[in-house]
């Protein structure tokens, strides 16, 4: 029983990383159905942008994080602009192609910039463990459990209450009559990187934080897993990224306190195939009825 | 005076000409329809005006300026909405938001109380559906609710694609004097229908359109008199 609730606590913080990026992706497929490869790789510069901030300018956490958002907002906003935007009216797979060569110029960039090496992240807090009966939480897995859930409920009152997120979702159904009613499509679709990829770069402060290490490739695996976790979730949809980055969090904890760390990877792959066969819409996904 | 005035303007998609130097205007006031059959190419036109397509050729003048290379969002400000073929409701919003969503642009609060009133008071079955998925409408309250959701924008002209399309008779007549009642409050109205003969007797004036040429204008009551207008779209 303890190992099985110790592993939640571990499954639920590494899952709410999964789940902040896994959003990334949902949005951005949502709006434009393009699936942002190079999404991991803003988590990535989140991290960097974290370690350089702390290690040079002495900044604190909540500092870091912030500016680390806005850094990756800036950065998804223009990785738009000058890569995905003179593709929008080309077919769909010339803007994917694209994704997967924004992301190697990011990952290969940042190794020819900072190196390859593996570099450990500053230790801007102590780390202090809890023990709950029985159960070990630090405090920095409450950190990241308290901080995402609050960026989720952030995003949920900016997509809900606020103009720009009612372009948000009127662009995503229909991009023509959103254009008919006056929404401005482009500036929509910069909102939703900067969105996205804010979250990412608060993910990738707080991974650093967590595993206390950085490197250029560091956004790859938790790419396509958080990427799994939105399909998981039903892709285009907000609670279901959410929700599938929590699954899948906890789904690996899981397999490596059961000993087969060895096969903590794959079995996300296996999650992706059984949902693509069994629901390809997601576990929230509605199987999407035309109306004439 | 011509509110809006279309000059020898021409349409591409590819090599493909679909619109070939046409010319129509509107008046401020007027209903003006555009009849033709399929292909001819009015959907084309109304997309051009709305600037979701680029024309290749030509001009469009609204209110003294040429707005062929504005885009749609400072068209719809200028005051120009359309309602488009096949509704393009927002299915997941319900009545109320969809109505919402067409005054995006609005800031005076209070105007859009007063033509929320307005829309529910033209359009009593929206009131009664207003906090139901707007997907769940039939077609008829569908169309109903696009036209609100275009007037909600509030605006001089309101451009109608084929809002006929697909009714059941007593919902076509209801939505004709639908627009008649537009154009009385003060809405200049660009109508595009299949349905020439309903959209004659209301139009003040028409333009025949095959495949991307006018081939006739002159008023409602004229091109329904005239012969080849009869055979060609009004079967007899
Ligand atoms: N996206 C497109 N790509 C290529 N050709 C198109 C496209 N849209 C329309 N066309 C062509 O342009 C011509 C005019 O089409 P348009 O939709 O404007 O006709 P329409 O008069 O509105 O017809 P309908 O009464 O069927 O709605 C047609 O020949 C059509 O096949
Ligand atoms: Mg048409």
């Amino acid at each position: 029983m303890q190992t099985v609730l110790q592993q939640l606590v571990n499954g639920l913080s590494l899952g709410s990383i999964y789940a902040l990026l896994a959003l990334g992706y949902t949005m951005v497929y949502g709006i434009i159905k393009l699936i942002n490869f190079a999404h991991g790789d803003i988590y990535m510069l989140g991290a960097f942008w974290g370690y350089y901030v702390i290690h040079q300018w002495h900044f604190s956490f909540w500092p870091a994080l912030l500016s680390a958002m806005v850094f990756c907002a800036l950065a998804g906003v223009i990785i738009e602009y000058l890569a995905y935007r003179p593709l929008r009216n080309s077919p769909r797979i010339a803007a994917l192609i694209t994704a997967i060569g924004v992301s190697f110029l990011l990952e290969n960039g940042m190794s020819y910039l900072f190196s390859s090496n593996v570099r450990s992240f500053p230790q801007v807090m102590d780390v202090k463990s809890y023990n709950l009966f029985g159960i070990k939480v630090s405090n920095i897995q409450v950190l990241i459990l308290v901080v995402s859930i609050v960026l989720m409920i952030l995003l949920q009152l900016i997509i809900r209450r606020t103009k720009m997120g009612k372009a948000m979702r009127a662009v995503s159904v229909d991009p023509d009559a959103a254009q008919l009613i006056g929404i401005n499509i482009d500036r929509t679709i910069s909102f939703t990187f900067a969105l996205g990829s804010a979250l990412a770069g608060a993910a990738g402060v707080m991974i650093g934080l967590y595993y206390n290490s950085i490197d250029p490739l560091m956004g790859m695996t938790p790419g396509i897993k958080a990427f799994v976790a939105a399909v998981l979730g039903g892709i285009g949809l907000i609670p279901g990224a959410a929700l599938g980055g929590f699954v899948i969090g906890i789904l690996e904890t899981a397999t490596q306190a059961l000993g087969f760390s060895a096969f903590k990877d794959a079995v996300v792959y296996v999650v992706l195939i059984i949902i693509l066969l069994v629901r390809p819409a997601g576990i929230l996904g509605k199987n999407i009825k035309e109306k004439v | 005076m011509a509110l809006l005035k279309v000059t020898d303007l021409s349409v591409n998609y590819g090599v493909i000409q679909a619109v070939k130097k046409v010319n129509f205007e509107v008046n401020t006031g007027e209903i003006v329809t555009l009849i033709g059959a399929n292909g001819a190419g009015k959907t084309t036109i109304l997309k051009t005006i709305s600037g979701l397509l680029r024309p290749s050729g030509g001009t469009i003048t609204y209110e003294d300026q040429e707005i062929q290379k504005y885009k749609s969002q400072k068209i719809v400000a200028a005051g120009i909405s359309q309602v488009p073929e096949g509704r393009h409701i927002f299915p997941g919003l319900t009545v109320v938001e969809n109505l919402q969503m067409g005054a995006f642009l609005r800031k005076d609060r209070d105007g859009i109380k007063t033509d929320f009133d307005m829309v529910f008071d033209r359009f009593p079955v929206l009131k009664e559906r207003r906090n139901q998925d707007a997907a769940t409408l039939s077609g008829g309250e569908q169309q109903m609710l696009a036209m609100g959701r275009a007037l909600m924008a509030k605006p001089k002209l309101i451009l109608l694609d084929e809002p006929s399309m697909g009714l059941a008779p007593i919902f076509i007549n209801e939505i004709f004097d639908i627009i008649r009642v537009i154009q009385q409050q003060g809405t200049t109205v660009l109508l595009i229908e299949q349905n020439a003969a309903k959209a004659l007797a209301i139009a003040d004036r028409g333009y025949v359109l095959q495949t991307g040429n006018i081939l006739m204008s002159g008023t409602g009551k004229e091109l329904l008199a005239n012969n080849d207008v009869q055979k060609a779209y009004l079967g007899g």
